[in-house]
């Protein structure tokens, strides 16, 4: 049995908007091992970062409609992170303590108007025992901030995107949390940048054991960095196996056609690179049946069409939803 | 760290009161010579007056008397006479009022100061507050009806708003709400009945000079607030575990405050004219009801000082919120 | 290649669901649709006044300050149509008081599309055609009389020309010197931005009113109306134009910083380019809010100028003008249909800040 730390079950999250209620989030499960990282990978709009929100309850404004989000706290105590009011005390002290989380943009995800210092600072006064300006210092030192005794009081504006990165993580690792989310982070930065900050949680994530799941659209990210993998589509994983099996041996169509859209480098030329045809549908009009099967090249008409697929486990330990692996 | 701070802001301080004093210049110059521009001065009004009321004065009298006001020199020779003696604390003398600019201003200023710093409380206790609480509940019931005040604020002129309020005390109460104090107390030395009839008074001028500003302030703060709200660094907040409270104050309020604090100058210029219409509709002892006679009777010596010692309290009241938007926002402060 | 691909996706995706969603979301703001129909209705009584007014604004008669005539659909309880009563002027000799005693023994008719005083449209078609009138021995005077007997909602109806297009003009004269001035200042920086944040402060800084009123007091006698119309739009937009031009430098300020637009800067994009494609999207809410807003502040200004005898001049009929007449506290209580400008100008006002609302959050992104 897998050591879990956090089991989403069920969620389905949905947003209020004027053309009526939009599932962003449909009955999704998915849960995250301790000490792994979990890559998620998938469209933009697939719901894969509001679902990560729903972990630091900070999903506003879409709302939880049913499911359970747990976070097992140690072997003892499971919280029950759904049922809690999104800004009472009980979700402030697993936020960032516990649970933090980093962002796409570095160039926002400071307010401008405070030092990095004064924001490190205050999420360590909030959870930790030592907060001094020392404190803050190591925390910088320790992902490699360079001269970190001046960017403690340097503004967010006087750091580059990468330096803010960095800083982001410093702070999100400054109170020694179980679980990262890391919610797209190397998405805005360059490449030797996002190389950078890819290598930094990785060996954080090795050095401190937590856990982090992992949001990027970008499956070379994922491959680098993931243990597992699950692939969303339309607010559902569509599939989820350990990243070895999932690269070697992709199962759902909608996987495959990720895969094949990739260049490699590492493989011989077979035939031109393969394009997913068409958007995915408006959510305020989902396809019946398999999500996918609009845009599948394998559906079986009168089936996919028609029949909702179920997650199933397969032999490998792959855990697919398509029809197509019924048999 | 605070020792940089403080002599970069210095820095800034010194060039922003080098550059305040440029402008003060451009506008010695600029209300002395819109005032001096239309053809005529105050004698000819002065002489078409006395024709209408079948006195004539003969035109000998006439060169010697305008000799004497200096008003036969060139407008230049004219404007340096005028500016020298203002900067040097004379602001001439009033034909209108046949008293010496001084006096007009000095007994003026302390009631202009006083309403126009009143409804400056005024308006950013209302505004940031309202403001704040709007954005946060956008939609709510309270929304709508603060912003449906607010709306009718901005919606009704100062004169309007003057005129409607002193109809309602005149049509429902019978009195007459004007000046700052009933006529019995002119005059009077301090009691406390003459302060309580003060602060009756009060107000009446404070909502007619304030309501445009704390109207188009709060609309301001809600606008610039639900811009802020949406970004990425209030979600960081949030996601380390602060209280919404606090994290509201701390981090979109303080970026929301920087146009308010940025239009403060803004306000002070819009509350000397909010001022001067309350002042005029409601007989106020301001300096605004003075500079429109003046204006009206091409009084140029009183007209161009009260516009100058209005604009003077108002460069100041920018550089004040000025040097405060560069103390509070770092991206100004350290360019 | 690339940037000919993307610009065609940027237009068939993007921009064209992006203004779907705006008019989407406008439409939901029912006080904004309210507006703009409203300003609609504005504008085209503007357009056809004369044609709607029953007489001419300086058309003078004997009914000095009579009373909004009521019209009657019945005459002595059967239907008869709009009809309206003759009124005659009693006076009393011991108080010396002018009462309107109401004929109610003989109905007056309210025809259609009668010819009355001849006007001419758009100020070059002569017509005398006027939508409704009544017989010359009668009056109808829906909104009263003011002192010289002049009919009140004839005058109303004429000043929306003036009052709504000095808004319209002096906000075109504020947008464009607000945006080239304030987009300088904000997009260069260093010393553009110096001189013009001097230059804006050495305007800003004198009060708005007060040197309105300088202005407007400098304006000579003998021009004609048509020129004082112009100076008054120019003094308005002379002064309006930091306020927008503020808000464009500060929100440059703070997108310069923004990674888009470094990114266009070192793609090589030129200045303009950069500020035209990409900075003016990013705050068009910002622009089309204050321009909306700014509309209803050159009425405001024209109001109160013209009110206190320093703006447009009678025979000029704006809606300042006409509230010339109401400065009299005891007259407004005696005769309280001379604010009916005033109402005009609330609700007008009103409008175009409802719509600017309604723009400003139908525009807002991160609403929904």
């Amino acid at each position: 049995m897998s050591d879990l730390v956090v089991d989403i079950r069920n969620l389905t999250v949905s947003f209020n908007t004027r053309r009526g209620d939009v599932t962003v989030v449909d009955a999704l499960s998915l849960p995250i091992e301790r000490g792994r990282v979990l890559g998620v990978v998938g469209e933009s709009g697939c719901g894969k970062s509001v679902m990560s929100r729903c972990l630091l309850r900070i999903e506003a404004p879409g709302k939880i409609v049913s499911g359970n989000v747990t976070y097992f706290k140690d072997s003892r105590q499971a919280l029950h992170l759904e049922s809690m009011d999104a800004t009472g005390t009980t979700i402030r002290r697993i936020r960032w303590k516990e649970i933090a989380m980093i962002f796409q943009e570095p160039m926002s995800s400071f307010g401008p108007q405070h030092t990095i210092g004064f924001q490190i600072g205050e999420a360590m006064r909030l959870h930790c025992a030592d907060s001094s300006v020392a404190a803050v210092v190591e925390a910088l030192k320790a992902v490699g901030m360079p001269r970190p005794d001046e960017v403690v009081r340097q503004y967010p504006h006087q750091l580059s995107g990468g330096m803010r990165q960095r800083a982001m993580i410093a702070m999100a690792l400054s109170c020694r949390p179980s679980v990262l989310v890391a919610d797209e982070p190397t998405t805005a930065l360059d490449v030797s940048t996002e190389a950078q900050i890819l290598e930094l949680i990785r060996s954080k994530q090795k050095a401190l054991g937590m856990s982090v799941l992992f949001i990027s659209h970008n499956l070379g990210v994922i491959a680098h960095i993931a243990h597992d993998v699950a692939v969303m589509y339309l607010g559902q994983v569509v599939e989820r196996s350990p990243v070895k099996t999932l690269f070697d041996n992709p199962k759902h169509p909608y996987t495959r056609a990720l895969l094949q859209s990739i260049p490699r480098v590492d493989r011989e030329y077979s035939g031109p690179l393969v394009t997913l045809s068409g958007n995915p549908p408006s959510p305020f009009a989902l396809p019946t049946g398999c999500r996918f099967h609009p845009r599948c090249s394998e559906r079986i008409a009168g089936v996919c069409d028609r029949e909702v697929p179920v997650a199933e486990t397969l032999a490998d330990g792959t855990e697919v939803r398509c029809h197509r692996w019924r048999k | 760290m605070s020792s940089f701070f403080r002599n970069a802001l210095v820095r800034y301080v010194a060039k922003r009161i080098a550059w305040a004093s440029v402008v003060l210049v451009l506008i010695s110059f600029f209300a002395f010579l819109v005032i001096q521009l239309p053809p005529g001065d105050f004698l000819d009004s002065y002489v078409e007056e006395l024709s209408r009321s079948g006195m004539g004065v003969d035109s000998a009298t006439l060169v010697a008397l305008r000799h004497a006001y200096g008003l036969d020199r060139p407008m230049i020779v004219q404007y340096w006479e005028w500016v020298s003696r203002f900067a040097r604390g004379d602001m001439g003398v009033s034909f209108l009022y046949a008293k010496k600019v001084n006096v007009i201003i000095a007994e003026r200023l302390p009631w202009t100061l006083a309403l126009t710093f009143g409804s400056m409380l005024l308006t950013y206790g209302f505004a940031i507050p309202i403001g704040i609480y709007t954005a946060r509940r956008q939609y709510s019931a309270a929304d709508f009806a603060a912003s449906f005040i607010a709306f009718i604020g901005m919606a009704t002129p100062g004169f309007l708003l003057a005129l409607v309020l002193m109809w309602i005390f005149y049509v429902c109460f019978g009195v007459t709400v004007g000046g700052l104090q009933s006529p019995q107390f002119i005059g009077q030395p301090l009691s406390w009945a003459k302060v309580g009839n003060l602060l009756m008074h009060l107000p009446v001028p404070l909502v007619v000079i304030g309501i445009a500003g704390i109207a188009s302030l709060t609309r301001t703060m809600r606008a610039t607030l639900l811009d802020e709200l949406g970004k990425q660094y209030v979600t960081t907040a949030r996601a380390k575990g602060l209280p919404e409270s606090v994290l509201i104050r701390r981090y979109p309020v303080r970026v929301a405050l920087n146009p308010i604090i940025s239009s403060g100058g803004w306000l002070l210029a819009e509350l000397f004219s909010g001022d001067t219409v309350a002042g005029i509709v409601l007989g106020l002892p301001t300096i605004g009801p003075v500079m429109y006679r003046a204006l009206l009777a091409k009084d140029m010596f009183l007209a161009s000082s009260c516009v100058m010692v209005m604009s003077i309290l108002t460069v100041f009241g920018f550089l004040i919120s000025d040097i405060v938007l560069a103390y509070v926002d770092p991206r100004i402060r350290l360019g | 290649m690339s940037t000919l691909q993307t610009a065609t996706i940027a237009a068939d995706d993007v921009s064209w669901s992006q203004w779907r969603l705006i008019r989407a979301k406008f439409r939901s703001h029912k006080l904004a649709l309210v507006s703009i129909w409203l300003l609609g209705a504005f504008y085209l009584v503007a357009l056809f006044a004369e044609f709607l007014a029953p007489y001419g604004p300086w058309q003078p008669s004997a009914y000095a300050f009579a009373p909004p005539t009521r019209v009657h659909f019945f005459f002595r309880g059967k239907f008869v149509g709009p009809i309206v009563y003759r009124i005659k002027i009693e006076s009393n000799p011991k108080t010396f008081e002018r009462n309107f005693v109401v004929d109610e023994n003989q109905p007056v008719p309210i025809h259609w599309f009668v010819q009355g005083a001849p006007y001419q449209w758009l100020g070059f078609i002569p017509s005398s055609l006027r939508l409704f009138g009544v017989e010359k021995s009668a009056q109808i005077n829906l909104m009263g009389t003011d002192i010289l007997g002049r009919d009140c909602f004839s005058r109303n109806l004429i000043a929306t020309q003036i009052s709504l297009t000095v808004g319209l003009i002096g906000v075109f004269i504020t947008f464009v010197l607000g945006c080239l001035i304030g987009g300088a200042s904000g997009y260069y920086g260093g010393v553009v931005d110096n001189v013009v944040q001097r230059f804006m402060e050495f305007v800003t800084c004198l009060p708005t009113i007060p040197m309105w009123m300088a202005l407007g007091a400098a304006i000579p006698a003998s021009w004609s109306n048509l020129k004082v119309y112009f100076a008054i739009t120019i003094i308005l937009a002379l002064r309006s134009w930091t306020g927008l031009s503020r808000q464009v430098r500060s929100k440059l300020l703070e997108m310069r910083e923004e990674d888009y637009i470094i990114a266009a800067r070192v793609a090589g994009t030129r200045d303009w380019g950069i500020i035209l494609h990409h900075l003016l999207p990013g705050f068009a809410s910002y622009l089309i809010v204050n321009l909306t807003v700014e509309i209803p502040r050159m009425i405001l200004g024209e109001t109160t100028l013209s009110f206190f005898g320093l703006g447009l001049r009678p025979p000029t009929v704006s809606w300042g003008v006409l509230l010339q007449d109401a400065q009299n506290l005891a007259a407004i209580s005696i005769y309280p249909w001379l604010m009916f400008p005033a109402l005009m100008v609330v609700v007008c006002v009103l409008a175009f800040n409802f719509l600017g609302d309604g723009l400003r959050d139908a525009m807002d992104p991160y609403k929904e």
